[in-house]
């Protein structure tokens, strides 16, 4: 007879636990593989049915994201002389010649600057923000924080027309400066409510020791109150930087040229001859940056995620 | 080093007052006990007096200089609090030298000034090590490291001992006064703890309710309380309070409760109505041949000494006697008080009447 633990669980009780693991990622990462996989598929076999699981994988779909492609007729091509790299030598399969690079750079270096900007703003303004809250006595503190909350309440969208205007009136429209005070606005009742939360947690003894010590209130908050936030500070950012950089309805209806992220762009490929491997392609690399930055602070963000459920 | 003189201090939060008005003067190099139950006003008093908050009237001065308005940092003071408030991503050096770096001083005299402070303490062996995995005592001494190694005016310390275990706690208490004497500063410590101010203090201010109830050495107060608060609240068993209707001329000495008559220190101040008769416990004795009767009615071994609860006409009254003195259930027998020693209190103001036992220690308020 083998008795019952909690601890210790026995070797079925493991096997068991880590089927329904592997399973339950499996079932979540399909999506994600499967457009990881698109994105090395010609295009082809990207349309296949039944869809191909094993294939021959091919750099196509990128090289059709960051290129545009003229066709030319044979006589042309021929003039053209063989092709001189390995990626010239993909796009002659199909009688093209490549005329240019596509957008995808700089809509995704828009994306770098307006996701960060606005990951940075949230936290920057966040964090004063929820200091205040936090240690001070603000008259209609309540109110102001429903008030700040209540933003939230309603999908950002549905003040897209207001927004629209605003913006056009202003000259914010497809500009940088715009959807970073855009997204930031959106953000920072999060990260308010967030960043309040965890510096509330923070002893006020720290500071009045450092007052006592000889320091002023602002480096008593930027050298002691700030390293021990920094948890909060990272799973909030996390939140702010997913949320900014995965928006599309507010960049579809306010930019157009310069200011135009990654998200509304990568759609607009599937214009171009049904190339679903490029669309791949460029989803699987506007995955990189957030998994990155999410990698780095994964830590943080694990106590961030449970922050608040085990008294210390 | 320095003198702290309170003048009316009073402290309001919205609607409801903290400190009402609060006057003592903190002689230098005392070690000073801010004593009451928790919400009676001794914390606010303190933070008040390091300047963590503003006092909505009042005056605190510290060596001569008016600073009850002044920024924490301009006071010179260092402040203990009662969960230490190490700074956790700080090692202990680190922590030690945080009040010098912000004086400017050079690297190398920060060095050489946290060794020193080390060497009191005895950690120099964890000067390196990060605050988060010491113990509590250490942690303590890193504290009182921090404190100490600016030299400050004065010590303030909010409970220091409070997150201690009870067996610790006796041994650190014992440190903190070691190195108060040794150094010299003007400390003031709030506790909650009565024991803990009596063994450790120089003088002690009772609070209750924002206000001061008494203040002056341990042994005035716990002889001599000037309130019936502060007999309950100091001593364990607490005073005795025995109830009766009467009247205490001005020069009386002694008191009738009914038809039984004791002797009392020679009264200073008349008073008739309702009256308290207050007896610490070991100023009663049994004696079978006394008049005053009173039944046994439990008994509690100490060791050295025992409590004897006694019923009588008047209340219950506690004795603490020598524990081999053979003593029954039930048994009645006669009680006696120890005349030099008593105090008659005021029972609807609660004040202790002035007598010839207790002028001395009232003066003070």
């Amino acid at each position: 007879m083998s008795s019952y633990s909690v601890t210790h669980p026995s070797l079925r009780q493991k096997w068991f636990a880590g089927v329904i693991v592997v399973a339950y990622a499996l079932i979540t990462l399909m999506p994600l593989i499967w457009i990881v996989a698109t994105g090395f598929k010609s295009p082809s076999d990207a349309i296949a049915y039944p869809p191909k699981v094993v294939f021959e994988p091919t750099l196509e779909g990128y090289v059709n994201l960051f290129t545009t492609r003229t066709r030319l007729s044979p006589e042309a091509l021929a003039a053209a002389g063989p092709a001189q790299t390995w990626y010239d030598e993909i796009v002659r399969q199909y009688d093209m010649v490549i005329s240019g690079p596509s957008r995808y750079g700089e809509r995704f270096f828009n994306s770098v600057i307006i996701g960060f900007g606005s990951t940075f703003l949230s936290i920057f303004l966040g964090t004063l923000a929820a200091y205040g809250f936090s240690r001070f006595r603000v008259p209609l503190k309540d109110d102001l924080l429903f008030f700040i909350l209540s933003t939230r309440m309603m999908p950002p969208v549905a003040v897209a027309i207001p927004i629209f205007l605003m913006f056009r009136e202003v000259g914010l429209s497809d500009t940088h400066l715009g959807m970073i005070l855009l997204y930031t606005a959106v953000n920072l009742s999060l990260s308010v409510w967030l960043l309040k939360g965890f510096i509330d947690e923070i002893p006020v003894e720290y500071e009045e020791a450092a007052l006592i010590d000889g320091y002023t209130r602002f480096q008593a908050f930027y050298k002691v109150v700030l390293p021990q936030a920094a948890t909060g500070i990272a799973s909030t950012a996390i939140f702010c930087l997913i949320f900014a950089w995965n928006e599309y309805a507010f960049a579809v209806l306010l930019t157009s040229g310069t200011a135009q992220t990654a998200p509304p762009f990568i759609p607009t490929i599937i214009g171009v001859g049904k190339d679903w491997p490029a669309v791949a392609a460029g989803a699987t690399l506007f995955l990189v940056p957030v998994m990155v930055f999410t990698v780095l602070l994964r830590k943080h963000l694990l106590r961030g995620i449970t922050f608040g459920a085990v008294r210390k | 080093m320095a003198q702290i003189r309170i003048e009316n201090l009073r402290k309001e939060f919205g609607a409801f007052t903290a400190v009402r008005s609060s006057s003592f003067t903190i002689e230098d190099g005392e070690f000073f006990m801010l004593l009451g139950p928790s919400g009676c006003g001794k914390t606010t008093t303190l933070r008040m007096m390091a300047g963590l908050e503003l006092p909505t009237s009042g005056h605190i001065y510290i060596d001569g200089e008016e600073v009850s308005q002044k920024r924490a940092s301009q006071r010179d003071i260092a402040f203990v609090f009662q969960m230490f408030a190490l700074y956790p991503h700080m090692n202990v050096r680190k922590n030690i030298s945080y009040p010098l770096v912000s004086q400017g001083m050079s690297r190398a005299d920060v060095r050489r000034k946290v060794a020193e402070v080390a060497k009191i303490l005895r950690i120099e062996d964890i000067l390196e090590r990060p605050v988060g995995g010491l113990s509590g005592g250490d942690r303590q001494r890193v504290a009182l490291g921090r404190a100490i190694v600016r030299e400050p005016k004065a010590f303030f310390m909010d409970e220091p001992l409070g997150a201690l275990d009870a067996e610790f706690r006796e041994h650190m208490a014992e440190e903190l006064r070691a190195l108060h004497d040794r150094m010299g500063a003007t400390t003031v410590y709030v506790t909650h703890d009565q024991l803990e101010a009596m063994q450790m203090g120089d003088k002690i201010v009772v609070m209750n309710h924002g206000v001061v109830e008494q203040f002056g050495v341990p042994q005035q107060i716990y002889d001599w309380p000037a309130t019936k608060y502060v007999a309950e609240f100091i001593g364990t068993p607490p005073m005795n309070f025995l109830d009766f209707e009467g009247t205490v001329p001005n020069g009386a000495t002694q008191v009738a409760l009914g038809e039984a008559v004791f002797a009392v220190p020679e009264q200073l101040t008349g008073a008739q109505g309702a009256l308290t008769l207050g007896v610490r416990p070991e100023h009663v004795t049994l004696s079978d041949a006394a008049p005053y009767r009173a039944e046994v009615l439990a008994q509690e071994y100490l060791g050295t000494t025992q409590i004897i609860t006694l019923r009588t006409r008047h209340g219950l009254l506690k004795a603490r006697i020598a524990s081999d003195l053979p003593v029954r259930l039930g048994e009645v027998t006669g009680v006696l008080l120890d005349a030099r020693k008593l105090t008659v209190f005021d029972a609807t103001t609660g004040r202790a009447l002035v007598s010839k036992g207790n002028q001395e220690a009232l003066r003070h308020g």
